[in-house]
């Protein structure tokens, strides 16, 4: 009650009668949403050209567009306490942390491993359909 | 002595002393306070997911990074234009979620009532989409690792129509039954409350139908078009036509495969595949024929292995990449990926479905719309992972 | 005492409101949304689990008082060990002190009513009871014996119960996720008037630091026993090298959620043995700051280091430079917390009770535990020591003198408030004694066979480790006993021990401003906010034999609660 005392009443905008609700304006989130269709008509389209690895960082990157839109306004942290964004922004930290050095160990150590050739059918593995 | 009872009798009367909301918990000062608790526990459920999904992007990015080759081939197998739509269909449930939360802010209960309908609506499509595209999958055996079938091995695969599809869908079919029977029931005795939560739910089930109705279009559209190994397969070698592949194939196949197959292959190139999937009732006939399709496929492949072989030294055909391994880890990784989204879909269903009941009830308020906006939060991070997930995986090159 | 009357009414009325008799009969346990018994259930869990696994524990030491199979044969010793591992690691370490003590004591040492979410709190311990069950059918069903950490690719093929064992890991994770979760955000939304975040008590500090690593790190528990499962059910091939899979990747994923669940085992135990040390030395606690910076900086430098498990897993060179340079800095903010309880000492009345002696334990073992950490975690020593039972007896030393003693420590320090009854001081002592000794005759002769090349999770030895074998399970016969004896201390007092004052110890926090046990709903007002390690305004009453405040300190937090303003 220490921290929502202070920062109660801070987020308004659409008058003060809605206590502390932040109802979203509807054209805000058709905005929104129309952004969003065309940012992925945009990166379909893009898949159509061969751009070798700039195809990943560009797909990421309008991903990445996409996903802040979300976050911002459909999931209201434009205008939320800073402490939720800072919780929800940090756990990528973790998420790189653990990505990032598993795969740079993995890469170091690959000169030692091989693929497995696939040989023959498996038969003892039961498929679906059968 | 009074006075101290008088301090405790007050403590006891706090339960329920504020009266405020009925919903307001008796540990907490004031609604926003519980609100703000709420919301703060959500947020970090989400981190929770995030790092939950993370093991599965390591993977990925593992993988990937370490055989590109393998990732390109195998990822042409995913129907790009079934993950477009599905992306579409999501970012719209989410459009209709936020809408929700504004609608129970401001007391709009028909308008919530209707977004959540929508959304719940729009998470039957995209499941119904997905059995299209595992089902189809499983047919042409493109499986997680351990029963991954090579696409250029002959003799192992199977065709005959896909029971997994009937599998899939005897629970929603389950849903229309049950669900139709309570909107009738409701409506006959004149529940609004209950109409108004079996009718959003009933349609919510024939969504699904329309889902696998509006995949199956898509999917034998796609296969209509150049197959997708037949697809992949006028990339290791340009100078053959698909119907030439179709008929190297057939040549191929009369050795050793044992599926006879040949009829069903050719029907349906013959057919305009799109009157199969425009009939709104599809029949269990055509579906088999569409079905089939992998018989078709089978014998394509087949002929690939031959055309592999005449293939510039240096450069690994796909041929070489397929039998290299590793195409499997692509499909585990798919499925698990997608798997474990599609089991957040059918969650976020289930507590969509509870607030549904709630709306009904005219529970929330601009004081009391906590759960609508947690349920929010949660809906808009499984879009989120989407984003993400449909180019990883259906738009590589 | 004037106001006599009013002082049997008072007591009447504590008697008849506190929160073990407040409502009677079975479903106002099962059913409770009160902390205080979710706190006491879990207690009573994770000690039934504990025992469980201490009796597996001496079957293993008897078991090695020879060099060859006497009772058991290797097959069954490894299930004995794995079972052992997976019960006291999964079902007692991980939510021992903050699902047991915590839940007793986050809310009461915040003001508050209750934790934020009190129907996620319960529905965490039956996740609790469900995973453990599942967990315990599976692995007495036909014997899991891949240790505890499920290593593939040795888990992909034995044929026990994988699959059942870690849906069943699965499932407390988010029983422990569950936990941490409502542990941030009932300290950051609850906390009341005039407590700022260096106002807290640094147990609550400990807790918060803990359930940031239970929310970032179990879910990568949980995805990777979720993938082992499918690898098992499915060969998804992910980690398994028969499929072009990566079986080291397996214990990076593992890793990165099981290094810092060490600290998920050890930061609590820090935080009680800082609550612990300042009440018994009645002095307030030096450097509060740095401790309460430590605690955040170990959750976090946690997550940098997970590879020291792994040096000579085949992981390459540069990773394993590097993961070993980061392990040492996670020794810094540990060695902070231990000077600064030391220095606590310093000139302070230091009463050699049953709780501070197991603080004092705790510092002296938990020392030992992570001095012999940064030998594991070098790499050239690493090379001879890995697997090897100097790696045993470094992690006992952490979780058992760490963990479990500070646990014994924090439950007889907070006993008279959780059930009101005192308990016999001379046994408690004695059992502290016993678990020291035997501790130390368990663990130190291990350190020397490890260094001798004594292999980890083996039945048979050479016959020239025979010596320090047996020394040892004579060592973990006596620790033995000495739990059983601190057990029947806690059984005795409840049937015979004297009623528990408010506060015994002549704590500060706010736990020891209301009544033991505290009444159901924790505070009728308010309680007064101040240093929570401030004793000067505390003395001692011999005819309580308890601790009150003679000079109540000035509080800016109104007598009653303000009506908040409504518009
Ligand atoms: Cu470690």
């Amino acid at each position: 009650m220490a921290d929502h005392a202070v920062s109660s009443h801070s987020s308004h905008s659409e008058g003060e009668h809605h206590g502390f609700a932040h109802p979203m304006p509807v054209w805000q989130l058709l905005a929104v949403f129309f952004a969003l269709i065309v940012l992925t008509i945009l990166t379909v389209y893009q898949a159509t050209f061969d751009l070798g690895n700039m195809e990943l960082v560009l797909s990421l990157f309008i991903a990445t567009i996409k996903a802040s839109l979300v976050v911002l306004f459909f999931m209201h942290m434009l205008y939320d306490k800073p402490l939720n964004a800072i919780i929800f922004l940090s756990s990528f930290i973790f998420v790189a942390l653990f990505i990032g050095f598993t795969l740079m160990d993995a890469h170091a150590y690959q000169d030692s491993v091989e693929l497995k050739q696939v040989d023959s059918p498996r038969s003892e593995v039961v498929m679906p359909g059968e | 002595m009074s006075a101290e009872a008088a301090i405790h009798g007050e403590a006891h009367g706090h339960d329920d002393g504020h009266g405020h909301s009925p919903f307001l918990a008796h540990h907490f000062d004031d609604a926003e306070q519980q609100y703000d608790s709420g919301k703060l526990g959500m947020w970090l459920f989400l981190v929770t997911e995030v790092l939950f999904f993370s093991g599965m992007f390591c993977a990925y990015a593992l993988y990937r990074s370490l055989h590109p080759e393998v990732w390109t081939f195998a990822s042409q197998f995913l129907n790009e234009t079934l993950g477009a739509f599905n992306t579409g269909v999501l970012l719209f449930s989410s459009l209709t979620m936020a809408w929700g939360v504004r609608c129970a802010q401001l007391r709009q209960h028909k308008g919530l009532v209707i977004c959540l309908a929508m959304t719940l609506g729009c998470a039957a499509i995209f499941l119904g989409v997905k059995a299209i595209e595992y089902t189809h999958k499983w047919d042409l055996g493109l499986l997680p690792a351990g029963s991954y079938e090579s696409q250029y091995l002959p003799g192992m695969h199977h065709s005959g129509p896909s029971s997994w599809l009937y599998v899939l869908s005897a629970i929603p079919a389950l849903c229309v039954v049950g669900f139709g029977i309570w909107y009738g029931l409701s409506l006959a005795k004149g529940d609004k409350q209950k109409s108004e939560v079996a009718g959003p739910l009933l349609v919510t089930a024939l969504c699904y139908f329309v889902g696998v109705g509006i995949g199956l279009a898509f999917e034998s559209a796609e296969a209509g078009e150049h197959g997708d190994v037949a697809h992949a397969v006028a990339h290791t070698d340009g100078e053959h036509t698909v119907d030439g592949h179709a008929g190297d194939a057939h040549a191929a196949a009369a050795g050793g495969d044992e599926h006879a197959t040949e009829e069903h292959g050719e029907e349906h190139v013959e057919e305009p595949v799109a009157d199969v999937a425009a009939s709104p009732a599809f029949q269990s006939e055509e579906l088999n024929k569409l079905l089939a399709s992998p018989g078709e496929t089978t014998m394509v492949a087949s002929a690939a292995e031959e055309a592999a072989q005449v293939a510039k030294p240096g450069e690994a055909t796909e041929a070489e990449v397929d039998q290299r391994g590793g195409a499997g880890l692509f499909f585990s990784i798919y499925y698990c990926m997608t798997g474990v989204h599609a089991i957040h879909i059918l969650g976020g269903m289930i507590v969509l479905t509870w607030l549904l009941v709630r709306a009904t009830k005219n529970h929330f308020n601009e004081e009391y719309f906590g759960p609508v906006d947690y349920v929010g939060l949660y809906w808009h991070i499984v879009d989120l992972i989407w984003i993400y997930l449909f180019p990883l995986l259906y738009l590589i090159k | 005492m004037s106001a006599v009357p009013a002082d049997s009414a008072r007591a009447q009325q504590e008697e008849r409101e506190n929160f073990l008799v407040f409502s009677k009969g079975f479903l106002s346990w099962a059913l409770t949304l009160d902390h205080k018994r979710i706190g006491l259930m879990y207690l009573i869990g994770v000690m039934s689990a504990f025992f469980l696994a201490g009796i597996l524990a001496l079957l293993i030491r008897l078991e090695l008082m020879t060099p060859t199979n006497t009772y058991m044969n290797n097959q069954t010793y490894n299930q004995i060990f794995t079972l052992h591992g997976a019960i006291m690691v999964f079902l007692f370490i991980i939510p021992s002190v903050p699902a047991a003590l915590g839940n007793f004591l986050v809310p009461i040492m915040l003001g508050a009513k209750d934790v934020a979410f009190p129907r996620l709190n319960l529905c965490s311990f039956y996740l609790w009871v469900s995973g453990a069950i599942f967990f315990l059918a599976a692995m007495f069903y036909t014997g899991l014996d891949t240790g505890w950490t499920f290593y593939t690719p040795y888990s992909t093929t034995t044929q026990g119960p994988v699959v059942a064992a870690t849906l069943g890991v699965f499932i407390l994770g988010f029983s422990s996720i569950f936990t941490g979760l409502n542990f941030i955000v009932t300290i950051n939304t609850m906390r009341p008037p005039g407590m700022s975040w260096f106002k807290m008590p640094l147990f609550l500090w400990a807790t918060y630091a803990t359930s940031i690593i239970q929310v970032l790190a179990t879910p990568v528990l949980g995805i990777t026993v979720l993938l082992l499962a499918a690898e098992r059910l499915m060969h998804i091939g992910i980690f398994d090298p028969e499929y072009n899979g990566d079986p080291v990747t397996y214990q990076h994923f593992f890793w990165f959620y099981s290094h810092p669940a060490v600290y998920i085992m050890i930061l609590p135990g820090m935080g009680i043995i800082s609550e612990l040390m300042s009440v018994h030395s009645h002095k307030s606690i030096f450097g509060y700051r740095f401790i309460a910076y430590s605690s955040i900086a170990i959750a976090l430098f946690g997550f940098l280091v997970w590879g020291h498990h792994m040096f000579t897993s085949g992981m390459a060179d540069v990773t394993t430079i590097i993961f070993s340079a980061l392990t040492f800095t996670v020794s810094i903010p540990s060695a902070i917390k231990v000077f600064n309880w030391l220095a606590t000492m310093y000139k302070g009345t230091v009463q050699l009770n049953t709780p501070m002696l197991y603080a004092l334990s705790f510092i002296f073992l938990f020392t030992i535990g992570g001095l012999t950490g940064l030998w594991l975690g070098a790499l050239s020593t690493d090379r001879v020591l890995h697997d090897t039972y100097f790696v045993v007896a470094h992690f006992h030393y952490v979780m058992v003198g760490g963990t479990l003693v500070g646990f014994l420590g924090g439950v007889f320090h907070w006993w008279p408030k959780m059930t009101g009854k005192m308990f016999s001081e001379l046994w408690g002592k004695v059992s502290c004694a016993l678990v020291f000794i035997g501790f130390n005759l368990t663990f130190l002769p291990q350190f020397v066979l490890g260094s001798r090349g004594m292999p980890r999770r083996y039945a048979q030895y050479v016959p020239e480790f025979q010596e320090l074998h047996v020394i040892s399970s004579i060592g973990a016969f006596i620790l033995g006993i000495g739990l059983f004896v601190a057990l029947g201390v806690v059984i005795h007092s409840l049937m015979r021990g004297r009623k528990a004052p408010p506060n015994p110890w002549g704590g500060a926090t706010l736990e020891w401003q209301c009544s033991s046990p505290p009444p159901y709903y924790n505070f009728a007002t308010p309680p007064r906010v101040n240093d929570p390690y401030d004793y000067t305004p505390l003395e001692y009453r011999d005819a309580e034999r308890g601790w009150e405040y003679v000079h109540p300190p000035t509080t800016d937090t109104p007598a009653t609660e303000p009506e908040p303003a409504r518009t």
